[in-house]
């Protein structure tokens, strides 16, 4: 059962051909936008590198990069081809080369859809590792005197305040954790000994946040230190008090940013994977129809193009045949030695 | 005395008219990248206009996009006077348009010149310009609740971020000025009293600053008040403090950044204002040398081209005779129209 039987003629072929060369060469430059949008996405992770867990997510742009380099050369053999498809002399030794290529095109076009999936399904992944973290973060924060853990202070102040949070969920998590250095603490003061006192672990908690929490929006000047303690500041209520810091926690701010990212870039891919599949259905429509013609002394026939010669099930397991052979060949072979020998 | 003469035999007339034609291209997109970067000038200085007190700066990327924007026209022109200018039933048409297009041009290109030297020039103006205009700001910090002052408090507090800076000079200026609104003060207390009353103004002075001064590669969570204070704070002498907050003042985070950025700018327009005078210059040899050939049957003859007919100081002169003498024709021409009653006048010599 032939798939996508179409009648060609002469003149039709020869327009098939020329707009198939310039939409392959269109079809390039999308997989070069590709794969420059997976380095700039990968660029983007990295540089929060240091408020992420894993770097499982790390999955999208890499398949990105890899399917906009295989497209470049997809599409420019794709141009190579329709070429000589219309010179009966040159295309004959494209024959062995183009069910390969047809296997390996539609591999990689499949692996672009499957990354604009990935982009959606890994959200959640992701913001585990984000929890995670920023959870860390927050607590080696006042760790700037230990090696390995003296950047965190700055990433996590630099990160609140670029993306106008504070804390992981809300700023409320910095008072849970020591965040000022015991150095920079006076033990001899009654004040840090109630604190200390007041808790199991020993750590100075304190109700108050990092200046880098600090909404510059505010009408009033930052209150930082004592946020739930009314009295402590003149003409004050924490419950309605709005703008003084930032509301939203950085791990919504930072899976809102990079989900804004990839469904910006997956709007893109997908667009570019429409085009390239234009140019693989187009280049085998090309193909087949001027395998009907080839022998032929009139080359300006009418002739037959399909998509595929059998149907997709058949197709699909000449294709992988080969391959399950030459994984099966190893297999097979040592016990037949082994019968013929036993034989003889 | 011709100046600068050359002789242009057929041959290399074509190459100066294709070489030029490819020219004109490549200066049109260089007039357009001047454009571009005038624009993009413009919008940086646009966005920090609220702590600048003039908008004297404002010319040079003003003229960076007048001259780009001419620079495109002049060169679309060149590009067709070549176009035309091997073909010779064409380009007699060109004759009475290239002399006033040369004087335009030249004018518009030493425009060029002239807004790389105000770049520099313009410094001190931009400077204190921005010292009029962040002590306004830091004045105005604490007037969140007056209208027309309500934004000024998170310029100011978003430019201190973002260029990394405290103050007008250094952080020194919080110091001088009441930053802190009477409506966050409880006038009940000691400590506001007593320093309302420490000054003749009555304004309440300390020695804090914003959170926006602080600087996050600081090892220790920012202090931000009482920072003359040693004994406020634990293990804290301010004497030798130096990553709390920024040490930059604000004026000269701008400036600095400005001037970056016209130094960048400064080398793209000379090479575009060299680059149009090559083809103005290329422009006026293949308009005299074709000049030549106009009117001859052979048109494959050498021919001879030059910049400026006679010298310099003679053509000024000639130019000078020339615009005197359209300014009295116009002005005869009202004299005739408006006084008839003089002609009699005049034919009475005649008769005596």
């Amino acid at each position: 059962m032939v798939v996508g039987k179409m009648k060609l003629t002469f003149q039709k072929r020869v327009k098939l051909a020329q707009y198939l060369w310039m939409l392959s060469w269109f079809a390039t430059l999308g997989g070069a936008v590709t794969f420059t949008l997976g380095c700039f996405l990968k660029t983007e992770l990295r540089r929060r590198g240091e408020v992420m867990d894993n770097t499982d997510i790390h999955c999208v742009p890499n398949t990105l990069m890899i399917v906009g380099l295989a497209s470049m050369g997809i599409n420019y053999f794709a141009s190579r081809i329709c070429q000589d498809a219309l010179d009966p002399g040159r295309f004959p030794r494209w024959k062995t080369f183009l069910k390969p290529f047809f296997g390996c095109s539609v591999f990689f076009t499949t692996l672009m859809l499957i990354s604009v999936i990935l982009s959606y399904a890994m959200k959640g992944s992701l913001e585990t590792s984000l929890k995670i973290g920023l959870k860390n973060g927050i607590r080696f924060y006042k760790d700037t005197d230990t090696p390995g853990r003296c950047f965190q202070k700055q990433t996590i102040d630099r990160l609140q305040m670029e993306f106008q949070c504070c804390g992981n969920s809300n700023y409320r998590d910095w008072f849970e954790v020591q965040w000022i250095s015991n150095r920079y603490l006076d033990f001899s003061s009654k004040e840090v000994k109630d604190r200390i006192k007041s808790n199991v672990d020993g750590r100075y908690l304190i109700d108050g946040v990092p200046f880098s929490c600090c909404n510059p929006s505010s009408p009033r000047p930052c209150i930082q230190y004592r946020i739930t303690n009314n009295t402590a500041h003149y003409n004050y209520e924490h419950q309605t008090e709005e703008l003084n810091l930032f509301i939203r926690g950085c791990r919504e701010a930072l899976v809102y940013y990079y989900m804004g990212l990839m469904n910006t870039i997956g709007a893109v891919v997908l667009s570019v994977f429409l085009l390239q599949c234009s140019v693989l259905a187009s280049v085998r429509l090309l193909q087949t129809s001027m395998e009907a013609v080839a022998g032929q002394e009139n080359v300006e026939v009418d002739s037959e193009g399909y998509l595929l010669e059998k149907g997709v099930k058949e197709t699909f397991m000449e294709y992988v045949d080969p391959v399950l052979k030459l994984l099966w060949m190893n297999q097979v072979t040592p016990p037949e030695a082994k019968a013929e020998a036993g034989a003889s | 005395m011709v100046l600068l003469k050359m002789k242009f035999p057929f041959q290399k007339r074509v190459r100066l008219a294709q070489g030029l034609w490819l020219l004109s291209w490549v200066a049109m997109f260089s007039g357009a990248i001047t454009f571009a970067m005038g624009v993009f000038l413009k919008t940086e200085l646009h966005r920090r206009s609220e702590v600048m007190h003039s908008m004297d700066i404002h010319i040079v990327p003003n003229l960076l996009m007048a001259v780009g924007l001419a620079s495109v026209g002049i060169n679309i022109c060149a590009g067709k006077v070549c176009q035309d200018s091997l073909d010779p039933s064409r380009f007699p048409r060109w004759k009475t348009f290239l002399p006033p297009f040369f004087c335009f041009s030249v004018f518009l290109t030493s425009l060029l010149l002239v807004a790389m030297i105000l770049s520099f020039a313009l410094q001190p103006s931009l400077e204190e310009s921005l010292k009029i205009g962040l002590k306004n700001g830091i004045s105005f910090y604490k007037d969140t609740d007056t209208p027309g002052r309500c934004f000024q408090k998170e310029t100011i507090d978003r430019l201190q971020i973002e260029f990394q800076c405290c103050g007008n000079t250094n952080y020194r200026d919080w110091f001088e000025v009441q930053w802190i609104s009477n409506r966050y003060l409880d006038f009940t207390s000691k400590e506001v009293k007593d320093r309302v009353r420490s000054n003749v103004d009555g304004r309440y002075l300390l020695d804090g600053v914003p959170f926006s001064c602080c600087n996050p590669a600081s090892p220790r969570p920012c202090i931000q008040y009482s920072l003359r204070d040693n004994s406020v704070h634990y293990n804290y002498e301010y004497q030798t403090e130096e990553l709390n907050l920024y040490s930059r003042g604000c004026r000269q985070a701008l400036v600095s950044y400005y001037m970056g950025l016209m130094n960048t700018i400064g080398p793209c327009v000379l090479f575009d204002f060299l680059l149009q005078m090559a083809i103005l210059v290329s422009l006026r040899y293949l308009q005299t040398a074709m000049e030549g050939v106009i009117g001859q049957e052979n048109v494959e003859i050498e021919t001879e081209g030059y910049i400026l007919e006679k010298g310099v100081k003679e053509t000024l002169l000639e130019t000078k005779e020339k615009v005197k003498r359209l300014l009295q024709l116009a002005q005869v021409g009202d004299a005739s129209s408006t006084t008839p009653g003089t002609q009699p006048e005049e034919e009475k010599p005649a008769t005596a």
